[in-house]
């Protein structure tokens, strides 16, 4: 697969070469093209003259990064303390079961949903949460998130 | 542009007249808890409603028009998240709690065309009912500082900023003092750092201000890991201004010309906010080549972090601003000698920085008033988990747990008892639970005495219903998913005793085990690099010494006495209660279930996976837990 990098350039002529914009070149990048492509950072490194292996490692380090293409609704389920105690679990175990997802399997064969946790959206007040894509959504129930999924994937049809 | 201390003074004379001059105010609270609740479609609907009604409405501050106005804003956090989605009434002061869309007609037509209340959307506890915010027990014992501005102004208004006496404290530290006078007032003060260390703010200024190398940097640490808290956000999102003043004024004082926020990725409102902020004091001259006109320049850039909880640590933090890892390094050399890009910097939480303009504008004697001798002013705290009302809130240093949870917090969910309270977060702190340690004031010091500490602010209530085995086991969790893996004490230690936890909750823990478990969790703490690592077993070290008994109960009787350990549970039919209607049996997804129609039928607890199912699907209620 070839991937259209005029978008990369783009960014890349907004920031310029030195190391520490990287991290903010990456993030745009993903922001883009929703991962990490192999082609896009090779390219990068090549742009910003930083050998790949160090690319990499940054882009390895950061949980947000993301080497592998993500579904169009990236659904986190917040298992920070608030949440936890206010019962995050089964939710998170409701969603992967209504997808199909476990632990190691997160983005659906559809490459509609991607299933993550996250410790903590600094919106505890409201536990437990979950975001869709950056959108909060408080106070979730299983029910309530299976409703949600429905919902989302009506919107597709 | 505001070019001189006398144009500030000027503009904020304009700002404050066209402040004034809406008589009536309505503050929609803009945090992420209400925004999550539709907030932001209130705030459009109220304005919409407003205008078709004819009501001088004002979304901002018009200088020109001099009738009396309406203002409508979108505030910072009020902190009540529970009760949201808030909108506050000023002048009166009344607080109209869960507003939806359909409340939005009578509001303007009653308060904003009448001034009169709308009751119903007034709080009400235990039959009594709170018009006034700072009547309800929850504001109450609080003293908001450096949260004062949020639900009094828009968040988003550097105008109004002003209007309140925002940057004069900036215009004092450029005009009136000299980089020693404000390190020294800060020192004096006795401001100590927010972000859990508690060191003195001033004395790592002045350790920065005599480095010999001229090149210097400040850093505010946004970054906010420690899940339940969430204090550090609604400062950036509620009050960036105060925030950012305080910055400046670190730049003045340890004559820094750059500012750099590094904030989590998990916080875009936030980071919004910043920029607007940003762009709003550069606009004014605030922030740039000439600050107020002064020869003085300062410039302030965002950071955006990835996700990596290490990165809230000083060194791992300037490291990933520079583009690299975000790993912990060897100090000495510290990070006031050689910080970011390897010069001198100043890292300061955001509360932190919030604190200075206090101090400077309104003397050190005023601001020792509140607090504690040893830890003076106020601190924020999220206070969240198994408690009636969960949200933001400030209080003087030295105020008790009890209060906060209690009087505050308004006592546990669901009337449930109390356990424990975690603070501080997985790393900056540790756990408290005896009811005496509920009378402790809250300071810095006292907390460490036993064996915890305030850490960053996040207060996690939890009820009877709490494991804390499991709970040592999910901070264990968070810890070693966070461990940068740069030293072996942590990368291994917390492993193995991540093992040794899960073993336990699974019921195949051993006595010996607890004996371990102590003697890596102090290896750990000992031999670890950086902050994450050495505090990484304080929640287990605690709920060891304090809930022994929990621990045994799961390796030696094999029992979660709170019910929460799935392995230890077991099912089994009550066959007096049985009916024999076979729902069960059709419903468990391992086949677990045998018998005869309308007979008892029964679990083979081999096959059980302790789905919970059963339960739920029987009719009669003939299912147990034990
Ligand atoms: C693992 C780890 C995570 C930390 N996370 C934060 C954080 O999220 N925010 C923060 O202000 N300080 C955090 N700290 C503390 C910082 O290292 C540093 O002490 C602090 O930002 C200094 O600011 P202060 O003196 O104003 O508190 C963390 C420390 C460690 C070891
Ligand atoms: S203590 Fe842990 S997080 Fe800190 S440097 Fe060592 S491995 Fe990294
Ligand atoms: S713990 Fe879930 S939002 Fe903070």
């Amino acid at each position: 697969m070839s991937v259209d990098l005029t978008k990369v350039d783009e960014i890349l002529s907004r920031y310029g070469s030195q190391q520490r914009h990287l991290i903010t070149i990456l993030q745009e990048i993903q922001a883009e093209y929703r991962y990490l492509p192999r082609e896009v950072l090779e390219h990068v490194a090549d742009a910003m003259n930083i050998s790949t292996a160090k690319i990499y490692s940054v882009a390895t380090f950061y949980e947000n990064f993301s080497l592998e293409p993500k579904g169009k609704y990236v659904i986190k389920i917040c298992d920070g303390t608030a949440c936890h105690v206010r019962k995050s679990i089964p939710i998170l175990e409701k969603i992967r079961e209504i997808l199909s997802l476990n632990e190691r399997k997160v983005t659906t064969d559809d490459m509609l949903f991607t299933v993550e946790t996250v410790s903590c959206l600094g919106a505890c007040g409201l536990a437990p949460v979950l975001t869709v894509n950056d959108a909060v959504y408080p106070a979730m129930t299983p029910e309530k998130a299976e409703k949600l999924i429905s919902d989302l994937r009506e919107g597709e049809i | 542009m505001i070019r001189s201390y006398e144009e500030l003074n000027r503009f904020r004379e304009k700002c404050a007249e066209a402040f004034d001059r809406q008589t009536r105010k309505v503050l929609v609270c803009a945090g992420t808890g209400c925004v999550a609740g539709g907030s932001l479609e209130i705030y459009k609907k109220l304005i919409e409603f407003g205008k078709e009604k004819n009501l001088n409405v004002q979304i901002e501050l018009d200088f020109e028009d001099k009738h009396e106005g309406i203002g409508i804003k979108k505030s910072g956090c009020h902190g009540f998240c529970e009760m949201g989605p808030l909108v506050k009434i000023e002048p009166e002061g009344w607080l109209y709690i869960k507003v939806s869309l359909d409340d939005c007609e009578e509001i303007v037509e009653k308060t904003l065309k009448k001034g009169e209340p709308v009751e119903r959307l007034f709080y009400e506890y235990e039959g009594k009912i709170y018009p006034e915010q700072f009547e309800i027990p929850f504001y109450k014992k609080q003293t908001r500082l450096v949260l004062g501005n949020c639900g009094q102004i828009d968040a988003d208004s550097i105008e109004e900023f002003i209007a309140k006496g925002g940057y004069s404290a900036l215009a004092r530290a450029l005009f009136e003092m000299s980089p020693d006078d404000i390190c020294n007032e800060i020192l004096e003060s006795g401001l100590r750092g927010r972000g859990g260390g508690g060191y003195p703010a001033g004395k790592k200024w002045q350790q920065v201000s005599r480095q010999e190398e001229k090149e210097r940097y400040v850093v505010c640490n946004g970054d906010e890991g420690d899940p339940g808290a969430f204090m550090d956000r609604s400062i950036m999102e509620g009050n960036p201004h105060r925030m950012i003043e305080g910055m400046i004024i670190a730049g003045v004082a340890t004559q820094s010309h750059e500012g750099y926020i590094y904030v989590r990725a998990e916080y875009p409102l936030a980071v919004e906010r910043l920029k607007t902020a940003i762009k709003e004091a550069q606009r004014l001259g605030i922030l740039g080549d000439s600050v107020l006109g002064s020869d003085f320049s300062f410039h302030i850039h965002i950071n955006q972090g990835a996700g990596a909880f290490v990165c809230g640590e000083g060194s791992a933090l300037t490291t990933s601003i520079e583009g690299e890892r975000g790993m912990p390094r060897v100090k000495p050399p510290r990070t006031v000698e050689a910080g970011l890009f390897g010069k001198p910097t100043v890292l300061n939480n955001v509360e932190t920085y919030a604190n200075v303009p206090l101090i400077i504008r309104d003397g050190v004697d005023e601001y020792k008033e509140v607090g504690t001798e040893k830890s003076p002013g106020t601190k924020a705290f999220a206070i969240t988990g198994n408690v009636k009302n969960t949200g933001l809130i400030e209080v003087p240093m030295g105020t008790t747990l009890r209060e906060i949870v209690f009087d505050i917090g308004g006592g546990i969910k669901d009337d449930k008892k109390f356990k424990a309270v975690q603070i501080g977060g997985p790393s900056g702190g540790c756990l408290t639970f005896d009811e005496s340690h509920l009378d402790l004031p809250l300071d810095f010091d006292s907390l460490k005495k036993v064996g915890a500490m305030i850490g960053s602010g996040g207060l996690v209530v939890m009820d009877e219903n709490t494991c804390m085995v499991e709970v040592a086991r999910f901070f264990m969790n968070f810890t070693q998913n966070e461990s940068c893996g740069k030293c072996v004490p942590c990368r291994e230690g917390t492993r193995r005793m991540l093992e040794i936890l899960e073993r336990i909750v699974k019921g195949e823990g051993t006595l010996e085990d607890l004996d371990l478990l102590e003697e890596i969790g102090k290896t750990v703490s000992d031999a670890a690099l950086c902050g994450l690592g050495k505090s990484a077993a304080n929640p287990v070290l605690s709920t060891l010494k304090y809930f022994r008994d929990e621990y045994i109960a799961h390796v030696v009787d094999k029992k979660c006495p709170a019910g929460v350990c799935k392995a230890l549970k077991s099912y089994s039919i009550i066959s007096d209660k049985c009916k024999g209607c076979s729902k069960c049996a059709r419903n468990c997804p391992v086949g677990a279930i045998k018998g005869e129609i309308k007979n008892p039928f029964i679990i083979d607890s081999a096959k059980c996976i302790k789905c919970g199912a059963c339960v739920s699907m029987c009719p009669f209620g003939a299912v147990e837990e034990v």
